[in-house]
């Protein structure tokens, strides 16, 4: 059977040229970075040169680059290190309710120990209101952190101009970019953080790998101790294939980014085009224009998100859904439900999600599949007929 | 994505007795108060027999191999014999559900008590007894 995989927002398959990169660091320039003899020189010199391709890709520094087990590490880094070595600024953090887990529970964390945080209000769409953080920002406000894209929904935020709002007072900025670095432009500079999550695995590198961009002079203590790796910031020997790798899917990123999106923009909206044609009673989730170019996000009246996906599955496309039914918690996606959709609208969610080896067939095929499969599961479902009546 | 049996792979891909009754001489109708899954189950006795019986969901694949399965279970069942039927001996019949999906077992058999409810309050004006509408989850087994 054809698979076709649409949930490149979960992982992305590692580009060959990745696996190529890595390969003679797994038994033949094996040496820890940390020893001085020709083994551990040889290791360095790689990480140090895939720092520096990380580091271009973003337009940062390479010494503000520091390497974690991926974007959940990264997320956690941000907030403990910040939180705890501001202790004496103060006590209060400002974010929004539609962060990954990785983002919002470390902050619940946080508040269980004491620490404030306000969630900013989103709209309809997702956004967040640069006028709201001025509003929420205290004296006591030591970082906002602001995702730079939605994992679920595929919304953009507008993290320049919060950073301008930020930037008159001393607060550090963090924004998660584990969606966009890699999928659209990210420049630091021209963003205004202070900080910025990256995961390898979201942009054709190896899992088990990731980043924290860190501006020079920012406060804040180790996630990891135990080691001076990292400058002192990240103890542990360094995941130094996995790096190798990061580092390749970063330079490849950079050289192909434009290629991506050109490639992508309109196969997305093929595929949003195309559902709202053929199937009825469908909403788009997120942002008509400001999202991301591989995210196709749709609530499905009237029909559970588990069976659809299980369906698509069972024709060979892999997708995603924020159902409360595909959920260990059984709760619907806390996204979904910040930006207004009803329990039951959220339950109807799907996301497909498209990448570099996503070809227009493949969307094709989806068209023919999807429209299917939601009239069957409608005819079975009580909700239809009372809707319609 | 949760691991189903071949059962419940089979009755998600072709459920059976989907649909309504006309003039039904029972119908339950439950929200599942775990996840918000939903139950219509249609009943028509004859001679205290289960003689057609119909369903419709609006949940998970549990949810719908649940229900397809409930159905065949209870057909030319007597009543007491079809409420004999815990979620339980539904989940067993599909080969086992994960422990996550066990609640939608208990939509089908909720939406089986609230049909003979509807049905027993319609013929004898007393309702099933011990039978509370909206169902009770922790009665269940797990």
């Amino acid at each position: 059977m054809k698979k076709i995989y649409l949930d490149h927002a979960a992982t992305t398959p590692t580009h060959p040229e990745v696996v190529e990169e890595m390969r003679p660091y797994f038994s033949e320039k094996f040496g820890n970075p940390s020893s001085i003899h020709f083994f551990g020189r040889e290791a360095k010199t790689a990480i140090e040169k895939a720092r520096e391709r990380v580091a271009e890709l973003i337009s940062a520094k390479s010494e503000e680059i520091v390497f974690t087990s991926g974007g959940t590490e990264s997320n956690n880094f941000t907030l403990h290190g910040i939180a705890y070595a501001n202790e004496k600024k103060g006590n209060h953090i400002i974010t929004t309710p539609i962060e990954h887990h990785a983002l919002l529970e470390p902050c619940k964390f946080l508040e269980s120990r004491g620490l404030k945080v306000t969630y900013l209000p989103v709209d309809k769409h997702g956004l967040v209101n640069p006028e709201d953080v001025r509003k929420a920002v205290t004296d006591k406000t030591i970082l906002v952190s602001v995702m730079h894209a939605n994992n679920e929904i595929g919304t953009i935020e507008p993290i320049s101009e919060i950073s301008r709002i930020v930037k008159e007072k001393e607060i550090y900025f963090h924004t998660d970019a584990v969606q966009t670095v890699g999928a659209i432009p990210v420049n630091i500079d021209e963003l205004g953080v202070d900080l910025l999550s990256i995961s390898s695995h979201k942009l054709y590198g190896p899992k088990g790998v990731g980043a924290l961009y860190v501006r020079k002079g920012t406060r804040m203590i180790p996630f990891l101790r135990g080691g001076e790796q990292e400058r002192n910031r990240r103890a542990s020997t360094e995941n130094v294939t996995g790096i190798i790798g990061f580092g390749k899917a970063c330079e490849l990123a950079r050289i192909e980014l434009q290629s991506r999106i050109e490639h992508l923009t309109p196969l997305r909206d093929k595929l949003i085009n195309g559902i709202m044609d053929k199937i009825p009673d469908v909403v788009l989730n997120g942002h008509p224009t400001q999202r991301l170019p591989k995210n196709v996000d749709i609530a499905v009246k009237y029909v559970e998100g588990e069976s659809m996906l299980l369906n698509l599955d069972m024709e060979g496309i892999a997708c995603s859904t924020g159902s409360a039914c595909s959920s260990g918690s059984l709760e619907p996606s806390h996204v979904l439900l910040a930006i207004g959709l009803s329990p039951e609208l959220a339950h109807g969610s799907l996301r497909f999600t498209l990448g570099r080896l996503t070809i227009e067939k493949d969307i094709e095929y989806v068209l023919e599949i999807l429209p299917r499969i939601v009239k069957k599961l409608r005819e079975l479902s009580p909700l239809s007929k009372k809707e319609k009546q | 994505m949760v691991e189903y049996t071949e059962i419940v792979l089979d009755h998600f891909k072709n459920p059976r007795n989907v649909g309504e009754i006309e003039d039904p001489d029972g119908i339950g109708h439950i929200t599942s108060p775990v996840c918000g899954d939903i139950m219509d189950l249609y009943i028509r006795i004859k001679n205290n027999v289960i003689v057609e019986v119909k369903y419709k969901t609006y949940g998970c694949g549990a949810a719908i191999a649940s229900g397809s399965m409930l159905t065949e279970m209870i057909k030319d069942k007597t009543i007491d014999e079809a409420l004999r039927i815990t979620n339980k001996r539904v989940a067993d019949a599909l080969g086992g559900l994960p422990p996550v999906k066990m609640h939608c077992s208990a939509l089908a058999e909720d939406a089986l008590k609230s049909a003979v409810d509807d049905y027993l309050k319609k013929t004898t004006g007393k309702g099933l007894e011990g039978w509370k509408p909206g169902g009770q989850a922790e009665e269940h087994e797990y």
